[in-house]
């Protein structure tokens, strides 16, 4: 049997575009050695080794902004604007989780050491589900995420509490899967490729099976990224999961994960806008429900985890109107306005969780409302964060919060969606009120227990939360830069911001304020992606040569320029073919 | 008929006989003994249709790992011969039944119309899904997906162990 003709050409792969996911990944393993071999009782090597791996990783996203965009292994790595930010968003993400987990698990009595490969490898499947067009890699990377964060939300194992928030995120994990799996399934029947670009091609056949084969497909696959998302209908596990689950690991989670489902969810439905006049109403709908039913049930609650966890469910829903806008018109809206919302959305949340780790104590957490009365007296400095924070998620101006939410009403308003807009604004309204009952119970000054809960700040917590202060009041001045590189008129706005940064505020900050920070420019770009570990601004010549100019975008016919481009495999599209 | 029409009909018959056993003998630890048949069975149809790949991979995870696994577990718990299983008289059986009736005659109809008059035999190119065709691909355009499942597995092991591990004294 001549086997020779199944012999493949070994595809040209570039490397730099997947280097960031290695890099995340390999630090994982790098972690997991030293958690083997390492001093018992200490987490202090791991820790430093896994930032200085997102640090680098981080520098190498950083490096690739400059970079023409591109793809490799026919679509299941993919390198463009929106991919490099969410990806950076997710690293850091990461890092700052790092920075406080250590104290908080030593007081929760549960210092793992595979906590931190687990969180890091998290990471990576995040990095791959908003950096790809392939189906295949999007579950890969689903289930890499969603697998270390079932494990990590059942750390605290002598705890029911979290023992039911990983088994409920597990089964309802499980069974969202299912559905995402069998949307693919559907999709590739349709298409006969597990690439999202040709949804358009086999929607454009106009055949009727194919047409519900896809709607089916595109259908489930929603239902099973709305889990993730947590988006109304799909998100009865989140506040039980966010409220079991240690806080280091809630954070986390609701950061991350929420990155990672918004990107993979902006992917699919770019993938399937032709399909959008099913899917759109449906959606509208959902991200009405999703905005306003969490904020009426948070009003109610007692525990700020659980406060956070609907906060967070309707924060997805802000999201997805953004994504809708953008998805309404493409052409006249960008995704940047969603992009910067996750950025925001991102520092604020970390810092949040970051701060209630603070009354951890002997193996208890206190994360009621009345466990915090009397912050203002224990702790000035987490108190003041603490306002900052709320400001943000409620969207007072010269917070990163208000600029996200402007312009995704301004985007709603602009794309004919003004439903969305109005239900947008009065959902913040209600938001004061439980937001508000956060920043009160700091203020309160008696103290319930008579022994209070965690007493001193510790310096990796205290950094953290002043570096995502100071990420959400500096993010507003990089608001132009990002937005010019993510819709691509300045792809180099990232690589020199000095020169960016500083037209920004003229533009976006004049009527408002002041400079509220001293020292905008070289403090508040690492405090957004990595602070301390990767060099905070490279200079366009420090650059390797790592691309070339002639790279091709991925739509273009790719087959003529496969032997010089780096970008793009010889096979235009290898799935098909099995 | 050909000798490899009264292979496939063997196979097959045992392959359904053992099927039906799974479900129908009470006892757990015989059910998935049974059920270790039909996938050693279910592989030579695999072999027979010329999948090796398949074969292999059925014979070594399923009958190997995982069954292993069912029948550790069954053993673990102590799920011996047990009457408890026998459920009341309700509606699913009957449910159940004609669920399955449907089910059957949905893959029936897939397998014998096209076996009618107009059928046409369609096969794959000969060594198509051999351990070699699927490790070019594998290893070539399938290389980063493969690794990052590598990852996963990864995952998975170093989780089951986080939470297996017993409670930290400190």
């Amino acid at each position: 049997m001549n086997l020779d003709q199944f012999k493949v050409a070994p595809p040209s792969v570039d490397w730099i575009t997947l280097l960031p996911v290695i890099l995340v990944a390999s630090t994982g393993l790098v972690a997991l050695l030293i958690e083997m071999f390492r001093p018992k009782q200490t987490n202090v090597a791991i820790i430093w080794t896994s930032l200085i791996g997102l640090g680098v990783a981080a520098g190498s996203l950083i490096l690739q902004m400059g970079q023409p965009s591109g793809d490799t292994f026919a679509g299941m790595a993919l390198r463009d604007p929106a991919s490099l930010v969410l990806q950076l968003v997710l690293v850091g993400v990461c890092f700052f989780t790092f920075f406080f987990s250590e104290s908080y698990l030593r007081e929760r009595r549960i210092p793992f050491g595979e906590f931190y490969p687990l969180a890091l490898w998290s990471t990576a499947g995040g990095m791959i589900m908003v950096s790809t067009e392939n189906l295949l890699m999007l579950f890969i990377g689903l289930e890499v995420l969603s697998i270390s964060l079932y494990v990590m939300a059942g750390m605290a194992r002598q705890e029911s509490k979290s023992e039911e928030s990983a088994i409920k995120y597990f089964l309802l994990g499980a069974f969202a899967s299912a559905f995402l799996l069998y949307g693919i399934a559907l999709v590739y029947g349709a298409t006969g490729s597990l690439h999202l670009d040709q949804i358009a091609r086999a929607y454009a056949l106009n055949d009727g099976l194919t047409e519900k084969l896809l709607i089916f497909g595109v259908g489930f696959m929603l239902v099973g990224l709305g889990f993730k998302a947590a988006l109304v209908p799909f998100h009865q596990w989140a506040p039980d999961v966010y409220q079991g689950a240690p806080t280091n690991v809630t954070g986390f989670m609701a950061a991350a994960a929420k990155v990672a489902a918004i990107g993979a969810l902006y992917r699919v439905l770019s993938g399937a806008v032709d399909l959008s006049g099913t899917w759109m109403p449906l959606l509208i709908i959902i991200a009405i429900l999703t905005m306003t039913i969490p904020n009426l049930i948070a009003c109610q609650q007692k525990n700020v985890k659980r406060i956070l966890g609907y906060s967070s469910i309707a924060n997805a829903g802000y999201i997805l109107v953004g994504l809708l806008a953008h998805l309404q018109s493409p052409d006249k809206i960008g995704i940047e306005t969603t992009v910067f919302f996750l950025v925001s959305y991102a520092l604020v949340t970390i810092g949040m969780f970051a701060l209630l780790t603070l009354n951890a104590r002997d193996g208890k957490e206190g994360t009621e409302l009345s466990d915090f009365y009397g912050l203002w007296n224990r702790h000035p400095l987490a108190a003041g964060l603490m306002v900052l924070f709320v400001a943000s998620l409620i969207g007072i101006p010269i917070t990163g919060g208000f600029f996200a939410k402007l312009g995704i009403f301004n985007d709603a308003v602009n794309a004919g969606l003004t439903l969305l807009a109005i239900v947008l604004a009065i959902n913040s309204a209600i938001s004061c009120y439980y937001y508000l009952g956060i920043v009160r119970a700091a203020f309160v000054a008696e103290e319930t227990r008579p022994q209070p809960l965690g007493s001193t700040m510790p310096p990796g917590l205290r950094f953290t939360g002043i570096a995502c202060a100071v990420g959400v009041l500096g993010i507003s001045f990089f608001l132009t830069p990002i937005q010019a590189y993510l819709s691509g008129k300045d792809p180099n706005a990232w690589t020199n911001p000095p020169a960016t940064a500083s037209t920004g505020p003229s533009e976006n900050l004049s009527s408002s304020t002041t400079n509220p920070s001293p020292d905008p420019d070289p403090d508040q770009d690492p405090a957004l992606t990595n602070p301390g570990e990767a060099p905070p601004d490279q200079p366009p010549a420090d650059q390797p040569p790592v691309a070339e100019p002639d790279e091709q975008s991925p739509q273009e016919s790719s087959g003529e320029a496969a032997g010089e481009s780096e970008g793009t495999g010889p096979a235009a599209n290898p799935a098909p073919s099995r | 008929m050909t000798s490899a029409q009264i292979t496939f009909l063997i196979l097959a018959g045992i392959a359904a006989i053992s099927a039906i056993g799974v479900v129908a003998l009470n006892s757990p630890v015989r059910s998935a003994l049974v059920l270790v048949v039909n996938f050693f069975v279910l592989a030579f149809l695999y072999f027979s249709l010329g999948a090796q790949l398949l074969g292999i991979t059925q014979i070594l995870v399923y009958a190997g790992a995982i069954m292993v696994l069912f029948l550790f577990v069954i053993m673990l718990l102590n799920l011996g011969n047990t009457n408890s299983a026998i459920q009341k008289k309700d509606g699913k059986p009957l449910i159940g039944i004609i669920c399955g009736i449907g089910l059957f005659g949905l893959i029936a109809s897939q397998i014998i119309l096209p076996m009618g008059p107009r059928g046409q035999t369609a096969g794959a190119a000969p060594g198509y899904g051999s351990p070699q065709a699927v490790g070019y691909t594998l290893f070539t355009n399938y290389a980063w997906a493969f690794e990052i499942t590598s990852i996963l597995l990864l995952v998975g092991i170093v989780g089951s162990i986080l939470l297996a591990k017993r409670r930290l004294k400190s």
